[in-house]
């Protein structure tokens, strides 16, 4: 049983995209102000901060999590996925990132960090999906500027490239 | 917005979680998935002064199956559930409604009696509950209880759980030999429903359970009715719910689907 007093600091380590990483946390902090303002991970973004648009989905110990209705105390000593992890070198795009790119599946792109990291997940899981599983999976996000429509479309395209060639996974 | 500071305990054992209840009653609060409770925090809704963490016991995380019931521990989480490979075979209701809470992003971590313990009226574990007679097992210190599911839910948002009780799991009657139906309309696929509705066949008849429009989920026995004695009895049955108008729809359109949708649900489970 570990209690941890509400005004202190304690330290909370995780598994960041891989990496083993450290910073400090009052009960009360959420993860996605941990990963923002403790581990820099400014990719996850937040947006209504109830749960409702998706925009901070992360990936915990396997699990779609929304980053704002999860303590940094409860991940402590657990294995984070941000969108950070989805680029295989810094200036190389993912399968799925191309893909958004050529569709015009983001505008402003406040929403695009929890929809790559949902669709990641999923295609993971699910690598040969239909478009109605897309759409039931987009439902747990909020997008203001695309109507969705290039993102199913973006989402199906990359699901069969990655079907079809498991080795290219970069544009380099 | 951020939650207010509380003390946070992370539990090992069941012992743990009744202690912290026992001695911190009303300002403790039991955290499982967190999907509805930090949205509570978030909003500052809730401003408990300790935080009960109970999703590293193992203990709490089992689905059991019995002769005639599936016990779902406290931990057990939505997508847990949805994954059972048993479901569709001992719980065919839940199968037909778990789909329906919240997203696939939410139901990841969000667990079966959270949804129970938050007791929203358009939520539909509760509903399925109720639908099915299942028994939410409590537990303190002192006692342990089982509560029928029509007792539990106490009203809007509140149940018969004392202060000082965790929900340890509930358990679903399974019902060999029927037919089950479910439905419900929502602005979108995912948020809560405007109005929710399951049937069973009953030996006598049929029960439809309604959510969404009294401030508790409420189910209703009748015997196998046709034609206008069925659009009488449902009529009555959405007026005696009490629906009321709010920015999502209005009370009229609230009968308007018990109506549709009793009626419609009724006739697939009895065919």
């Amino acid at each position: 049983m570990t209690r941890l007093k509400s005004d202190v600091r304690h330290p909370i380590h995780v598994s960041l995209n891989g990496e083993p990483v450290a910073g400090e946390a009052e009960p009360r902090t959420l993860l996605s102000d941990f990963l923002r303002h403790q581990l820099g991970a400014t990719g996850t973004h937040v947006g209504c901060e109830h749960g409702v648009c998706g925009a901070c989905t992360v990936v915990v110990d396997g699990m779609l999590t929304r980053s704002c209705l999860t303590l940094a105390a409860q991940v402590d000593g657990c294995e984070i996925k941000t969108v950070e992890g989805l680029a295989p070198a810094a200036d190389r795009l993912g399968v799925l990132q191309q893909a958004f790119r050529r569709h015009h599946a983001l505008q402003c792109g406040f929403c695009t960090a929890g929809i790559l990291m949902s669709l990641d997940h999923y295609l993971a899981r699910n690598p040969a999906p239909i478009e109605a599983e897309i759409r039931d999976l987009l439902s747990g996000h909020l997008c203001r500027c695309t109507g969705y429509t290039p993102i199913i479309q973006a989402a199906l395209e990359a699901a069969a490239q990655l079907a079809s060639s498991k080795k290219e996974t970069s544009d380099a | 917005m951020k939650p207010p500071a509380f003390d946070y305990l992370r539990a090992e054992t069941v012992g743990d979680v009744l202690d912290g209840l026992a001695q911190h009653g009303g300002d403790a609060r039991v955290l499982a998935g967190g999907q509805s409770l930090m949205a509570m925090l978030n909003m500052r809704l809730a401003k408990p002064k300790l935080l009960i963490d109970i999703m590293r016991i193992r203990e709490l995380r089992k689905i059991e199956r019995t002769a005639d019931a599936v016990v779902i521990g406290a931990g057990v989480r939505q997508a847990d559930l949805l994954a059972w490979p048993d479901l569709a075979e001992a719980l065919p209701l839940v199968a037909l409604a778990l789909p329906c809470v919240g997203h696939m992003q939410t139901r990841s971590r969000g667990t079966i009696c959270g949804s129970l313990a938050h007791a929203d009226p358009s939520a539909e574990m509760p509903l399925a509950l109720v639908a099915l007679g299942g028994e939410v097992l409590l537990r303190s210190a002192r006692r342990r209880r089982r509560v029928a599911a029509k007792d539990f839910f106490a009203g809007m948002m509140l149940t018969a759980r004392s202060d000082d009780e965790l929900i340890e799991g509930i358990s679903l009657p399974v019902i060999n030999g029927s037919n089950f139906a479910f439905r419900e309309v929502a602005r979108r696929h995912g948020d809560f429903a405007i109005v929710a509705c399951a049937a069973t066949k009953t030996p006598s008849g049929v029960r439809l359970a309604v959510g969404g429009v009294a401030d508790v989920p409420t189910a209703r026995d009748w015997p196998r009715l046709e034609g206008s004695a069925l659009d009488d009895a449902l009529n009555a049955f959405a007026y005696e719910l009490g629906a009321r108008d709010d920015v999502h729809a209005t009370a009229r359109y609230r009968r308007d689907l018990v109506r549709m949708i009793g009626r419609d649900l009724i006739g697939e489970v009895l065919r």
